[in-house]
């Protein structure tokens, strides 16, 4: 093992079949019954509860928790459903950290709060592995919506719409839809191809289309379907990334983030998917924490995350910065690229000291370097190529608190639209909102 | 479709679970914010003759927890309502005209006395509920008054009062039973010779749940002193389903109609209570526990249970688990099972083994490396290793197969029922023909 993972430069199979398997298993394993209910035993069944509220898509978390106390897991996942259908996924993905567990009154008494993620993993696993679907949709309407990405905020969007009646074509740039779900995100988080199980039973419902290759401005124009539905709606998420602009930016072995990541989550054989014996990613997002955890997994030798402000400034939770130190990931703080150095290929970074100062954030002029044969890049997505007629605010689709656009035929959700976090589950709930309100528009 | 409406002597609700009479149906404010979270009736907390009664003005509640402060037992020295009548009648009133599907029944309590009652049931009757509750079962300051279990503890005065009020009302009349007494089948028999409509039970068991132990005061203290509360909750659910039973399958009671109480806390809960024969059912201090919202978990469970049953109605199972309760003489003695423990489930705690070997049979084994057996030549079955062992399903009972030979009592597991009337120890066993 150690010869491999001390190959020079940027190599595949660093590390055995049975190593990556178990490295890329299931990051929390799934509750058995009765851990199940030893965790559900500590619910409080709060008034007007801290969880529900701390949650984007204010899933009524005292009551599913409490249905699992009472024996009825598949009542408790209809609970979670009702609220969010991709209940399944956030179950996985949610930094609950940082949302409903941050809020539990257990952590207030104990610094322990109730593991509500595992729980509604629980749940939706449970009536996820029933044959069908918890809900039955209604007599069409006839009313025609266009999806536009399969990502959370389109399926959510999707799925709403059609539990209202309306018949809906779901279109995706990707081969496969899903979108982060199945693209981005570390593969530990939702291993054994859980986002296209996801996909297909939430299709189940009826009345949906998906329609993979056809991306807007390639093979359609908002234009267009714009004309030929009653409405639309956008989840076209972030496609566009950040560069770099440090000298050495275009040597092998710099690439984006989200792009290896993608290759990863895509890869058939795990030892098939190089990854280089010195990482550096650049970034402090979850991103940056995804690429640089999966590159220790793959048999880095060493993997450091290069963040440009203080540790207290980055958007990753301290717990997954704390999941990326137990994987042996390093980080630098502070620090900001200036070169990347080698011949034809990445050898070396080389990173300058900063210090927030009056204008903002300036290099003291002391620089480090770093052993680099791969750097990543996560400083962050931009919208892509955003479609005429549309109003932008600071780079995003400008939408109401309905998710309205500045067309009257047109709504967007997720991170392509304004407001929110960029979390999975805030997608949700905008594409839910936004099916709510185009179901309203649709109805009046 | 699994439709869980329920009609209890003829008053209707949407579903089974009713508020008991108690401080959550006190007043209009509760009970819409109960029928708003989705309580299908209440039973308005007990009505009086004015001048209405004074609570205490200390804490009226003591309490039992079980592990993480769970409530398992609430107990109480609230009186009944302690507001004007008329107060009362007008917001009952209002309630019911605001909330034609739900039920609205009224507990009364008033002197043991035909004027009183011919007194008070025309007016509840004005007021357009569906029906009234005989408070035959409060153990605690009402009794002392001659009235609650006083009464309830009479059976000729269940009967008596029963009758006065049938002749003076249609109103549907429910009594409502008190456990603090030594046969309820006798209370029960009482108030259907008087001609009531239906029995509910159980009111509350009389009870001192703790002393403080530095001021020698029982609680809830008033002052230093304490007097018996009633016990409610979770801890008295075994208690009230056992005097469910009793009065579901006693012959002379036969089709009485039963409000079923005491701490319904599930829908499971409650699905056990309609099994043994109740009608409907009553809750209190699940929701002084948790609040008006956990009906939703009632609900929902109670027809998802029904749905995997293939149950489409209340009726479908209500009473179901009547015939299967019997007497003691009537149980097979021939069902020979023996305690299983699943090796790969096993924590190795030792509970099980400390429980037998100390208290039981000493039926298990204790073996190099913590691994627990049990011994079927001393197993009698007790189920107590099941019990406390902590992991579900960990130690099972299983049933000997027809042929093989119990090796405790060396004899062969037979086929045939065989129970205490025939068995050739029983002195007065009946000769098999």
């Amino acid at each position: 093992m150690s010869q491999a993972t001390t190959r020079p430069g940027i190599a595949a199979g660093r590390l055995d079949a049975a190593t990556l398997a178990s490295n890329f298993a299931d990051l929390h394993p799934p509750y058995d019954a009765h851990e199940a209910l030893v965790a559900a035993d500590r619910c409080y069944f709060c008034h007007d509860a801290p969880c529900v509220t701390a949650c984007p898509t204010s899933i009524d978390i005292p009551m599913f928790i409490r249905q699992i106390q009472a024996g009825q897991p598949e009542g408790a996942a209809r609970t979670i459903f009702e609220a969010n259908i991709l209940g399944g996924m956030c179950a996985r993905v949610c930094p609950t950290e940082t949302l409903c567990e941050e809020a539990c009154v257990r952590e207030a008494a104990e610094g322990k709060p109730v593991e509500i993620g595992r729980l509604q993993r629980y749940a939706t696993d449970t009536l996820m592995a029933r044959p069908g679907h918890p809900f039955s949709r209604p007599e069409p309407t006839g009313k025609l919506v266009a999806v536009v990405g399969a990502g959370p905020a389109g399926l959510a969007c999707a799925h709403r719409l059609a539990l209202h009646g309306h018949d809906v074509t779901l279109y995706d740039a990707r081969p496969k839809g899903g979108g982060l779900n199945e693209y981005g995100i570390a593969a530990y988080k939702a291993p054994n191809g859980f986002a296209q199980a996801e996909l297909d039973w939430l299709m189940g419902i009826g009345g949906i289309r998906l329609r993979t290759g056809m991306a807007l401005g390639r093979e359609i124009s908002l234009e267009k379907i714009a004309a030929e539905f009653d409405a639309v709606f956008l989840g076209i998420g972030l496609a566009g990334v950040n560069a770099l602009s440090a000298d050495g930016a275009a040597l092998d072995g710099v690439g984006d983030a989200v792009e290896f990541i993608a290759g990863l989550r895509q890869a058939e054989d795990l030892t098939t998917v190089p990854v280089g014996r010195n990482v550096v990613v650049i970034g402090g997002g979850m991103t940056a924490i995804d690429a640089a955890v999966q590159s220790k997994l793959l048999g880095a030798e060493t993997v450091t995350i290069a963040y440009r402000r203080g540790r207290d400034r980055m958007a990753a939770s301290r717990y997954e910065q704390d999941l990326a130190a137990s994987h042996g990931v390093a980080f630098r703080f502070n620090v900001q690229p200036v070169a990347v150095h080698g011949e034809g290929a990445a050898r070396e970074i080389e990173l300058a000291y900063t210090e927030e100062g009056r204008d903002g954030l300036v290099t003291t002029g002391e620089t480090v370097r770093l052993p680099a044969d791969e750097v990543h890049i996560a400083i962050g997505q931009k919208l892509d190529g955003a479609p005429e007629g549309l109003t932008l605010y600071h780079g995003k689709i400008a939408v109401d608190d309905e998710g309205r656009t500045a067309h009257p035929k047109v709504w967007a959700g997720g991170d392509c639209a304004t407001g929110g976090d960029d979390l999975t589950v805030t997608a949700v709930a905008e594409g839910r909102d936004a099916a709510e309100s185009i179901h309203r528009a649709l109805s009046g | 479709m699994t439709d869980i409406r329920n009609d209890f002597v003829g008053i209707k609700s949407p579903n089974p679970f009713w508020l008991a009479s108690a401080p959550p149906t006190d007043k209009q404010y509760n009970v819409e914010r109960a029928f708003k979270a989705g309580w299908g009736g209440v039973v308005w907390k007990t009505l009086g003759l004015d001048p209405h009664i004074v609570n205490v003005n200390g804490p009226r509640y003591g309490v039992v927890y079980g592990a993480d402060r769970r409530l398992l037992g609430l107990n109480n020295i609230e009186l009944i309502t302690d507001r004007p009548l008329q107060t009362n009648l007008d917001e009952i009133k209002a309630v019911k005209r605001a909330w034609p599907d739900r039920a609205v029944v009224v507990s009364l309590m008033v002197p043991c006395d035909e004027e009183s009652w011919n007194y008070i049931l025309p007016l509840v009757e004005e007021t357009g509920a569906d029906g009234v509750e005989l408070n035959f079962g409060c153990p605690h300051g009402m009794s002392e008054r001659g009235m609650g279990s006083a009464v309830g503890q009479v059976p000729d005065y269940i009967e008596m009062v029963a009758r006065w009020c049938k002749a003076a009302t249609r109103m549907p009349v429910i009594v409502k039973l008190t456990p603090n007494i030594t046969d309820i089948r006798y209370p029960a028999r009482a108030a259907h010779k008087g001609g009531a409509d239906a029995v509910s039970l159980i009111n509350t068991v009389s009870s001192i749940t703790s002393v403080n132990l530095d001021t020698m005061s029982p609680e809830p203290s008033i002052d230093g002193k304490g007097s018996h509360g009633g016990y409610c909750g979770p801890a008295v659910k075994p208690i009230a389903l056992n005097m469910v039973a009793e009065i579901a399958r006693d012959p002379e009671t036969a089709g009485l109609p039963i409000s079923g109480i005491g701490g319904i806390t599930t829908w499971r809960d409650a699905a056990e209570f309609l099994a043994l024969g109740a009608g409907n059912v009553q809750v209190c201090t699940a929701a002084m526990t948790y609040g008006f919202r956990v009906v939703t978990e009632m609900i929902e469970g109670l027809k998802g249970w029904m749905e995997t049953k293939g149950y489409s109605s209340l009726a479908d199972f209500q009473g179901r688990a009547v015939p299967n309760v019997t007497d003691w003489q009537y149980l097979n003695l021939n069902y020979v099972t023996k305690a299983r423990i699943d090796q790969d489930a096993c924590i190795k705690c030792g509970r099980c083994f400390a429980a037998c070997e100390d208290t039981s049979h000493q039926a298990i084994a204790m073996k190099e490396g913590r691994v627990f057996e049990v011994i079927d030549e001393e197993c009698v079955a007790c189920n107590l290793c099941v019990n406390v062992c902590p992991v579900e399903n960990c130690i099972t009972m299983e049933r000997l197969p027809v042929g093989s030979v119990d090796p405790r009592t060396g004899r062969e597991v037979v086929e045939e029922h065989g129970d205490w009337t025939t068995h050739p120890n029983n002195p007065a066993r009946v000769a098999a023909e």
